[in-house]
């Protein structure tokens, strides 16, 4: 049960979520503002974008550039570090994993 | 065209591989309902030898519609958005040929695109909330009380003429023009619209004109945050052909016109049928948050999206052929109860309201969504501000002719203060 951190708009939320779960689902579940998954996980809306905190990246590794990278181009605010949180599929390793979410998913 | 066997047929008892669900008049007549129903039971993905499209496929099914709406390489948008090949083109020698980002694919798809993303950004849209606002306040302050009328052209129409004023940054008191313009794009002869092919495309062509002289205007002027600025300014935009710039400019005025007008009406038509949602709503305005996407899968402004495979592939048992048209029926995804709970039903409150295919999916979901959504909140914020007791729907609703935009023509009111 990694222990995973989204941070919104300056407030941090906690969450714990079983592993094999994706990031997408903790967030909602645990009611994370600012992350809506609108297409339930498909990688087909990219309205569950977030940023991986830098020093997480080795660990979470970069999108699919096939699929995921595709949907995360057509965004706004696409960074270096920018994820779709229902294609992070959560493990032990990721204890303490810091996801920045922005103010407004598009 | 004849058509009105279709809707007379039972819907029952009609020989499975008879099913045509293409045809306008099912939609005027809110009669799609049981065929969608049989066919996402008995045949989700279904053939259609034969109707005035030629052949295609429909597929019914909420899972099937993500896969394929998702899969943009599999199943192409180029040219095939619409079952009716002609549109795009035009019928006569004079047409204004259309073939927007929306029917494109990658790479010149996502180039188009992100020329006009930033001006549809959450934070750009927000830029527009005050605006918006005062006009919406300003549209209800004028209405009767008590009184019979048509809520169609008294506020939704006149609100999503004045957002697309806003939009294009065009003349306010000529806002009409570009809904007409809107309406001829979509139209068929005999919906009421227009009355032959001639005339749509004569009507277009002084549309195209009009938005060139535009652009050379904006682009003598320093930019803006309109969108005909953005075409006109973006680096990115300076290659784009006279073509590409109607095509996108009549997209972005046609995907922001009937869609969030009609949702707007359908908003009114869903509380009337559902008097319980009208009181939780009143109870606790903050519902218009979860409301507001349920209102948008409720009505599905889209009835469909067209495709074309560009490859065998199977799809629910069924080998869709190389060149097959498909049809992503939206309509009938968003009331399939294998995905959402109660699907026929209107409920503001549901949980994860927003997973709901009336924007489709993939890379070509829509770009607008944000602000459709806030239109539509602003408009029931100062509704609820209101304190009116219900707002009746008093006489019989009239359906649009098409089976592409789920369209309200009319709906008479009564508000009841
Ligand atoms: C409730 C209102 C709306 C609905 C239901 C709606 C629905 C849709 C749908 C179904 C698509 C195609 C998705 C697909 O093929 O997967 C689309 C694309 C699009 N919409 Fe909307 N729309 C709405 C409002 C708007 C607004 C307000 C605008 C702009 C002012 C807009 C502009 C566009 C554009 C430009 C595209 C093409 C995107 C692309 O191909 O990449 N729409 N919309
Ligand atoms: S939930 Fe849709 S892309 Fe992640």
């Amino acid at each position: 049960m990694p222990k995973i951190r989204f941070v919104q708009q300056g407030t941090e939320y906690a969450v714990e979520a079983p592993d094999g779960i994706s990031a997408m689902e903790a967030a909602l579940n645990a009611g994370v503002p600012g992350i809506d998954g609108d297409c339930g996980g498909q990688c087909a809306c990219a309205t569950c974008h977030v940023y991986v905190d830098p020093a997480w990246m080795p660990v979470v590794g970069p999108a699919d550039a096939d699929t995921e990278q595709l949907m995360i181009d057509l965004n706004e605010g696409v960074q270096a570090n920018s994820r779709l949180a229902c294609q992070v599929q959560l493990t032990d390793e990721m204890n303490g994993l810091l996801l920045l979410v922005p103010d407004a998913q598009f | 065209m004849d058509s009105s066997a279709t809707t007379m047929v039972d819907p029952q008892s009609i020989p499975i591989d008879q099913i045509d669900v293409s045809d306008p008049k099912l939609y005027q007549e809110d009669a799609h309902w049981p065929l969608f129903e049989r066919l996402r039971r008995e045949d989700p993905v279904h053939y259609c030898a034969d109707s005035a499209y030629g052949a295609y496929w429909s597929v019914t099914r909420y899972e099937d519609i993500v896969a394929v709406d998702s899969n943009h390489k599999i199943f192409s948008a180029h040219h095939a958005v619409m079952l009716d090949d002609g549109r795009h083109s035009g019928q006569t020698e004079d047409a204004t040929v259309m073939l927007p980002f929306l029917a494109m694919d990658p790479p010149e798809h996502d180039k188009q695109r992100k020329i006009v993303t930033p001006a549809m950004s959450p934070a750009n849209i927000a830029k527009l909330e005050a605006t918006i606002r005062r006009r919406v306040q300003e549209v209800l302050d004028m209405l009767p009380i008590g009184a019979e009328f048509d809520w169609v052209p008294t506020v939704s129409i006149e609100l999503t003429a004045q957002m697309l004023a806003t939009l294009v940054n065009y003349p306010l008191k000529d806002r009409h023009q570009l809904v007409r313009w809107s309406d001829v794009s979509v139209g068929i002869p005999g919906d009421g619209v227009i009355d032959s092919w001639e005339q749509r495309d004569q009507e277009l062509k002084l549309f195209a004109q009009t938005f060139l002289a535009l652009r050379e205007e904006r682009r003598a002027a320093p930019p803006t945050s309109d969108l005909i600025s953005l075409l006109a300014h973006s680096p990115e935009a300076q290659d784009m052909s006279i073509q590409d710039y109607i095509s996108n400019v009549i997209l972005l005025i046609v995907g922001g016109n009937d869609t969030t007008r009609n949702s707007m009406s359908g908003s009114i038509l869903a509380l009337h049928d559902h008097p319980e949602e009208w009181a939780k709503l009143n109870a606790n305005p903050a519902l218009i948050e979860s409301m507001v996407p349920e209102i948008i899968r409720f009505q599905t402004p889209l009835i469909y999206m067209g495709r074309r495979a560009t490859q065998d592939v199977e799809l629910g048992g069924k080998l869709i052929r190389k060149g097959d048209k498909v049809a992503m029926w939206y309509i009938s995804g968003n009331r399939d109860s294998e995905a959402i709970e109660h699907a026929d039903r209107f409920i503001i409150d549901r949980p994860r309201p927003r997973q709901h295919l009336s924007f489709g999916f993939g890379i070509h979901r829509c770009v607008g969504n944000r602000l459709a959504e806030m239109q539509l909140r602003i408009l029931w914020e100062e509704i609820l501000k209101k304190g009116w007791k219900r707002i009746e729907v008093t006489g019989p609703v009239r359906r649009a002719y098409s089976n592409n935009i789920r369209g309200i023509v009319s709906l008479p009111v009564r508000i009841h203060a």
